[in-house]
């Protein structure tokens, strides 16, 4: 056990924790956020993906060790933002989800790219999803929302 | 009982790792798939982790004396968008791991996990990386291949952490790499293929081809690579049988989980043909 200082979703937070816990399940057993997803536990499949500092992360592979000092944000985060409210949208209008399942960790690989590229190319969204499964959509209806978050959210990113 | 640390500076990991033996731990990537268990259960090591991802002083990659240096805690995204990052290694980051991988993983950690699939090390073989590495007391310098020296093992002593690899400036006019695996990222590969050359006026003045996943580290044969050495390209096709049947002599796969023998040379040999036909065009 170890304490670090790190910020959740916008809150400084000191924890005393072991330092080898699994961030995944420290924000779904301990902060009760369950947008991120345990899907296949190895980094295949995106959908217990995250923002830290900014940049997506699967937090199934991050160990506690590895946010001290950082700012983590899941789905419930960035959910009170803007730019979730534009995404969520595009992905509605565009039937981007079925089950669901994967959509936290899509959403927040769509943050992730327009905060780095807010006018991606169709090339550049199949690399940012290349880390993120989905079984229902066929990726087609995904792409297109998030071309249409990137025409709508013009100068949000 | 030694317990997991986070050290805040190289050297006081420096000091850590004199006084007991540590599990380095980087950023994470394959080891928390290695040690992990059911969720909400913590991973578990056999020897106490030493979390190095935090070491700021070692998070760079710069130009310096004609040589690209990465420091072992840079991500494999800052290696990527770097502008003297080489070619061959840009396409093998590519195609190593998704966006969220390479947030967090290293090259450092890449190549002390020493898998003989370990996708960055057919770049380091083929750009005669070095290896640098630190105790409290000294630094040593050692080549990939000799750092390498079987299934997981490397050189390194308990007492030391890779602090940096050393590449040379890219100079190479043509690269080629191909991945077989069964997705374009986040796959571990069936079979890996590198090819460098350097070709001025057709003549060849350096070729470098290696291999990962056909044998217990990266293959790559000096001996069959100098006999290309100053040839003009056009004389390629005819040595082409040759060439294939020396690396089918050294190439030895296994069969597992991901692939078997006979479809891992078979491929590894095709990928090698179209590179050397590539050549002679």
């Amino acid at each position: 056990m170890a304490k670090i200082e790190w910020m959740l979703n916008g809150t400084p937070i000191s924890s005393d924790i072991d330092l080898s816990m699994r961030l995944l399940d420290y924000l779904r057993d301990h902060q009760h956020l369950k947008g991120p997803k345990e899907g296949c536990g190895e980094g295949e499949c995106g959908a217990c993906a995250v923002l830290i500092d900014h940049q997506i992360a699967n937090s199934c592979l991050v160990p506690m060790a590895n946010v001290a000092g950082h700012e983590v944000v899941t789905i419930e985060g960035f959910a009170k933002t803007k730019r979730y409210q534009i995404i969520a949208q595009a992905f509605i209008d565009c039937g981007a989800v079925q089950c669901g399942f994967c959509t936290p960790g899509m959403i927040i690989a769509t943050e992730s790219l327009l905060h780095h590229q807010p006018q991606p190319t169709i090339s550049e969204i199949k690399v940012a999803l290349s880390g993120n499964l989905c079984r229902c959509t066929g990726y087609n209806m995904i792409i297109e929302a998030i071309t249409l978050a990137a025409k709508r959210g013009r100068g949000e990113w | 009982m030694v317990e997991a640390r986070i050290p805040h500076s190289l050297q006081e990991a420096l000091i850590l790792m004199s006084q007991a033996t540590y599990t380095i731990v980087n950023g994470a990537t394959d080891l928390l798939v290695q040690k992990r268990s059911w969720s909400g259960t913590i991973p578990k090591f056999s020897q106490p982790p030493l979390y190095i991802r935090g070491l700021k002083e070692l998070d760079y990659i710069c130009e310096r004396s004609g040589m690209l240096e990465i420091g072992a805690t840079t991500s494999l995204e800052t290696i990527l968008h770097h502008p003297k990052t080489p070619k061959i290694l840009q396409h093998i980051i590519l195609t190593m791991a998704s966006p969220a991988i390479r947030h967090q993983a290293t090259l450092s950690g890449n190549i002390q996990n020493a898998s003989p699939a370990g996708d960055s090390l057919v770049g380091l073989y083929l750009l005669d990386a070095s290896i640098v590495l630190h105790n409290r007391h000294h630094e040593r310098v050692i080549s990939i291949q000799d750092f390498i020296v079987d299934v997981r093992k490397t050189m390194r002593e308990a007492d030391e952490l890779i602090t940096k690899v050393v590449l040379p400036i890219d100079k190479f006019s043509q690269c080629a790499y191909t991945k077989v695996g069964p997705r374009k990222t986040d796959a571990i590969a069936k079979v890996a293929f590198g090819g460098l050359i350097d070709i001025e006026n057709d003549r060849i003045r350096d070729i470098r081809i290696a291999f990962g996943a056909v044998y217990k580290t990266v293959l790559r044969s000096r001996k069959i690579e100098e006999s290309l050495m100053g040839k003009d390209r056009s004389a390629v096709p005819e040595m082409k049988h040759v060439l294939l049947e020396g690396y089918a002599s050294l190439i030895q796969p296994i069969d597992d989980q991901r692939s078997n023998r006979w479809y891992r040379k078979t491929t590894a040999l095709n990928l090698l043909e179209a590179f050397l036909d590539s050549i002679s065009r």
